[in-house]
C-alpha cells in the first residue's frame, strides 16, 4: 500500500507562512514566551525546515516575574534543539529609566514589555517578528492580518491593513518598518491543545494540575508571590490549580483543575464554558485593553 | 496522519447592512455551544447597556473600538468554531461601502459562501454583486439564506418568490443549480440554523448547519494539474544530512509521487522526484495542500520562486497576460502603471498595457474605462519583465491568481484572476 501524506490543513498553512517569513525577510525572530502557543510555533518551525535547523533565533521578553517552571522549560528546549535564544529584560528598561514600575493593587509588568520589545527589535534590526497570537483569543486580534505591518514606532494601524488574498503574503516593507507575522492566526485554543496532544509536544508543568499557594481577588485565582501585590486580608491558601494561558505571574490567573495528563487537559478545554482570555487579568482592564496595547507596539 | 484531522471549511458571509449577518453568525455560535460564558455575558451586558431587548451578537464580532462606536463592521473578522466533524472558519465581511474589496478578500480563501437575503426585501442590487463575486472567484458552494422569515409570518410563498428570482441569476452565471442551496431561516429565533423549524414545516431540506456538515469540499481543484511552487531551499549542511538539498513548498492541484517525472520552471530542466519528506518521515506521495519538502534525483538548479510540475502537465509560460482585476486599494490602476506582480511566491515586474473595460457586477456586461478605482472590477492586459508559469483561474485558483504590489508604498493594490 502506498504511504500517502495527508496534511492537516491548519498545520500546512502555518508551515507555509513560517517559510514565507524566512524567505522574505532578512532578519526574522520568533517571539517565545514559553507558553503553549509559542512552543507550538517552535514545533511548526522545526517541521518547516527539517532536516535543517530553524533559521532564526528566539526572542523572549522576560518581565522578571515569570513562573520559574516556564524559564526552566525555555532553557531546556533551547538546549535540546540547539536554538539561539535572545532574552530582553524588562528589568533593564526599568533600570535605564525608560519605563516605570506600576504600583498598587493591579501592578503588572505586562504593559512594560512593549518598550523592551521595541528596543530589542531596534537593537537587533529584526524585520519580522513571528508571534503565536490567534484570532480566536480576543476580538481585536480577530482583526489582525497574518502579515501585519508596523511602523518604526511599532504601531499598528488597524484601519489601514493590507488585504490578504488566497495564501499570497506581501512582506515588502520600508527600512525601519517591521512585520509581525502570525502563523497560527487561524487556530483555536482547542486546535493548539489537540495538536500538542497528537504530536506529544512537551509543555511546562504549570499547564497540568498541581498544588499552589494562591489567593482569590475579583473572582480570579492569583498566584501568591513576592511579585504579586497582595493585601493582608487576601488570604493565601493552597489550591489544586493549573494554568490555561501563561503570561507572567502578575497578569495570569490560575483555574481550579484536576487535569494531570494531556488527555484530561484537552477534555477540560472541550467542556469549558469560559474563554481562554477569561483568565487574563490584563484584558480585564477595559473593553479595548488589547486593541490599545496593540496600537502602541504590543503583539 | 500527523494529527486529528477534522474537515476544514472556510466560509464567507455576504449581505447588506442590517440583513442579520452578525445575528446569523452569533446564532450559529450559540447553537453549537461555541460561545463561552464570559463572551455571552459580555454580549448580554452590552446589549442591555444599549437598551436592546435582544442579544446583539455583532458585539462578539466587531472587535475594534471604532466599530463598536459606530455599530458597523469595518474590517473582515474571522470567526472560528468546531463541531465533532468539522473545523469552521467564517470570514465575516462588512456589508458597507468597501464591500467589493472585502468580499473578494473573504471569498478568496472560502469554499462556500452564505448570501443573506432579507425576506422582506428580496433580491436587491447588493445580492447581484455578492453572487457575481462568488461566481468570479469560483467559490464552490453558495448558500442563499432567506433570513427574517419571522417578519413575513414564515410565508412559503415569499420564500418561493425569492428563490425563483434568484434562479434567474444562476442562469446568467457559471453555477449549476446543485451548487446553490436555498434555506429559509430566522437567525433571530434560530429557525433552520442548527436545528429545524416548527414554524416552517413546509420546508423539508436540511438546516444551515446540517447542510454545511454534509458539504464535500474538494481540495483538488477539480482534478487540476500538480503545481509545486518552491518557497525555500533546505540545505542543512550538517554531518547527518551533508548532501541534503530539499525544496520546500506547498503542493496545489494534483498528487505528486516519488518517481514522477518533473520539469523545473523557468529553466525547463527535467528530473524525477527522489523523495517526499515531511518532518522526520518519508512518504510515497503527497496530496494537494501538503507543505512538504521534495528532493530530486539530479543536481538541478532550483531556487525560490521556481515551480516543479509534472513533465506531461506543463502550465502556460508567457510574458503577456490578460486578467480580471479587482482593485483593493484607493490608488487607481491606470494604463502604463508599473507594479510588482506576485504570483504565488514568485515576483516579477508588470506593466499595464491596456484596460479593456469595467465589468458590471449585475451581469450586464462591460464598459470602456481608462482606470480602475477602488472596488472596481475590470479586464486588464499586462506585459511582464519575465514569463510566469500559470493556468487559467478557472482551472487552478492558486496558479491562476496574483496580487499587484505598489512599488512605492508596497501596498497590495489589486488582485488578478488570469483568463
Amino acid at each position: 500500500m502506498k504511504n500517502t501524506f495527508v496534511p492537516n490543513p491548519k498545520e500546512a498553512e502555518s508551515i507555509h507562512i513560517i517559510r514565507e517569513v524566512a524567505a522574505q525577510f532578512e532578519k526574522p525572530v520568533l517571539m517565545f514566551s514559553g507558553g503553549k502557543d509559542s512552543i507550538t510555533l517552535v514545533r511548526l518551525a522545526q517541521k518547516a525546515f527539517y532536516p535543517a535547523k530553524i533559521p532564526f533565533p528566539l526572542l523572549h521578553v522576560d518581565t522578571g516575574h515569570n513562573f520559574p517552571e516556564t524559564i526552566e522549560f525555555r532553557d531546556k528546549l533551547v538546549e535540546e534543539l540547539g536554538l539561539e535564544l535572545i532574552v530582553a529584560n524588562v528589568q533593564d528598561s526599568i533600570d535605564q529609566g525608560k519605563v516605570q514600575e506600576e504600583r498598587g493593587r493591579y501592578s503588572s509588568r505586562n504593559s512594560l514589555q512593549t518598550t523592551t520589545l521595541l528596543d530589542a527589535i531596534e537593537e537587533h534590526k529584526f524585520d519580522a517578528c513571528i508571534g503565536g497570537a490567534r484570532r480566536d483569543e480576543e476580538k481585536a486580534r480577530a482583526k489582525e492580518r497574518v502579515f501585519s505591518v508596523r511602523d518604526d514606532f511599532g504601531q499598528w494601524d488597524e484601519k489601514n491593513q493590507r488585504p490578504e488574498l488566497f495564501d499570497m503574503l506581501n512582506g515588502k516593507i520600508h527600512h525601519g518598518q517591521n512585520v509581525r507575522a502570525f502563523p497560527i492566526s487561524n487556530w483555536t485554543e482547542l486546535d493548539v491543545w489537540e495538536y500538542i496532544k497528537t504530536e506529544n509536544i512537551k509543555i511546562p508543568s504549570i499547564y497540568f494540575a498541581h498544588k499552589r499557594e494562591t489567593f482569590v481577588r475579583d473572582g480570579m485565582i492569583w498566584t501568591a508571590s513576592e511579585h504579586v501585590y497582595r493585601e493582608e486580608h487576601e488570604q493565601v491558601e493552597e489550591r489544586m490549580v493549573r494554568f490555561r494561558t501563561v503570561g507572567d505571574m502578575t497578569c495570569t490567573a490560575a483555574v481550579l483543575s484536576e487535569a494531570e495528563t494531556l488527555e484530561e487537559v484537552v477534555d477540560e478545554i472541550r467542556a469549558s464554558t469560559i474563554s481562554e482570555r477569561g483568565a487574563r487579568i490584563d484584558d480585564k482592564r477595559s473593553e479595548a485593553a488589547m486593541e490599545n496595547r496593540k496600537k502602541v507596539g504590543y503583539f | 496522519m500527523s494529527t486529528e484531522n477534522r474537515k476544514l471549511i472556510n466560509i464567507a458571509t455576504a449581505g447588506s447592512v442590517d440583513d442579520g449577518k452578525s445575528t446569523l453568525i452569533g446564532r450559529l455560535l450559540y447553537d453549537t455551544k461555541s460561545l463561552t460564558t464570559d463572551k455571552l455575558e459580555a454580549i448580554e451586558r452590552n446589549s442591555k447597556q444599549k437598551g436592546f431587548d435582544y442579544l446583539d451578537f455583532s458585539l462578539a464580532t466587531d472587535g475594534l473600538v471604532a466599530e463598536r462606536e459606530q455599530g458597523i463592521t469595518i474590517d473582515v473578522a474571522h470567526i472560528y468554531f468546531n463541531t465533532e466533524k468539522t473545523n469552521y472558519i467564517i470570514a465575516d465581511t462588512p456589508g458597507h461601502v468597501e464591500y467589493t474589496r472585502n468580499m473578494v478578500t473573504g471569498a478568496s480563501t472560502s469554499a462556500a459562501a452564505i448570501i443573506l437575503i432579507d425576506a422582506r426585501k428580496g433580491v436587491i442590487e447588493q445580492t447581484y454583486r455578492h453572487f457575481f463575486i462568488n461566481d468570479l472567484l469560483r467559490v464552490g458552494h453558495v448558500i442563499v439564506a432567506v433570513n427574517k422569515m419571522d417578519l413575513v409570518d414564515y410565508d412559503q410563498q415569499v420564500y418561493e418568490d425569492i428563490k425563483k428570482d434568484f434562479e434567474g441569476l444562476i442562469e446568467k452565471s457559471n453555477y449549476s443549480e446543485d451548487q446553490v442551496r436555498f434555506i429559509p431561516v430566522s437567525a433571530l429565533h434560530g429557525d433552520n440554523i442548527a436545528g429545524g423549524s416548527e414554524n416552517m414545516d413546509w420546508y423539508q431540506g436540511p438546516s444551515l448547519l446540517d447542510y454545511l456538515e454534509g458539504l464535500e469540499i474538494d481540495e483538488s481543484e477539480d482534478n487540476s494539474a500538480a503545481r509545486f511552487p518552491v518557497q525555500y531551499v533546505v540545505r542543512p549542511k550538517t554531518d547527518a544530512h551533508h548532501d541534503f538539498r530539499g525544496f520546500a513548498g506547498k503542493l496545489y492541484g494534483g498528487k505528486l509521487a516519488v518517481g514522477d517525472e518533473v520539469t523545473v520552471l523557468p529553466s525547463f530542466t527535467s528530473s524525477k522526484v527522489e523523495s517526499i519528506n515531511f518532518f522526520d518521515q518519508e512518504f510515497d506521495e503527497a496530496i494537494p495542500g501538503s507543505s512538504v519538502t521534495i528532493t530530486l534525483e539530479d543536481e538541478v538548479n532550483v531556487s525560490r520562486g521556481d515551480m516543479l510540475v509534472k513533465s506531461n502537465e506543463l502550465p502556460k509560460s508567457e510574458k503577456q497576460l490578460s486578467a480580471t482585476i479587482c482593485q483593493v486599494n484607493s490608488k487607481p490602476l491606470r494604463t502604463g502603471a508599473k507594479y510588482i506582480l506576485q504570483h504565488g511566491v514568485n515576483q516579477v515586474l508588470a506593466k499595464v498595457d491596456s484596460i479593456e473595460g469595467l465589468v458590471h457586477t449585475d451581469f450586464s456586461g462591460t464598459e470602456g474605462t481608462d482606470q480602475l478605482k477602488l472596488n472596481d472590477i475590470g479586464k486588464v492586459n499586462f506585459r511582464l519583465s519575465k514569463p510566469i508559469h500559470f493556468d487559467p483561474y478557472q482551472e487552478s485558483k492558486s496558479n491562476g491568481s496574483f496580487i499587484l504590489i505598489d512599488e512605492g508604498s508596497f501596498d497590495t493594490t489589486s488582485v488578478g484572476f488570469i483568463q
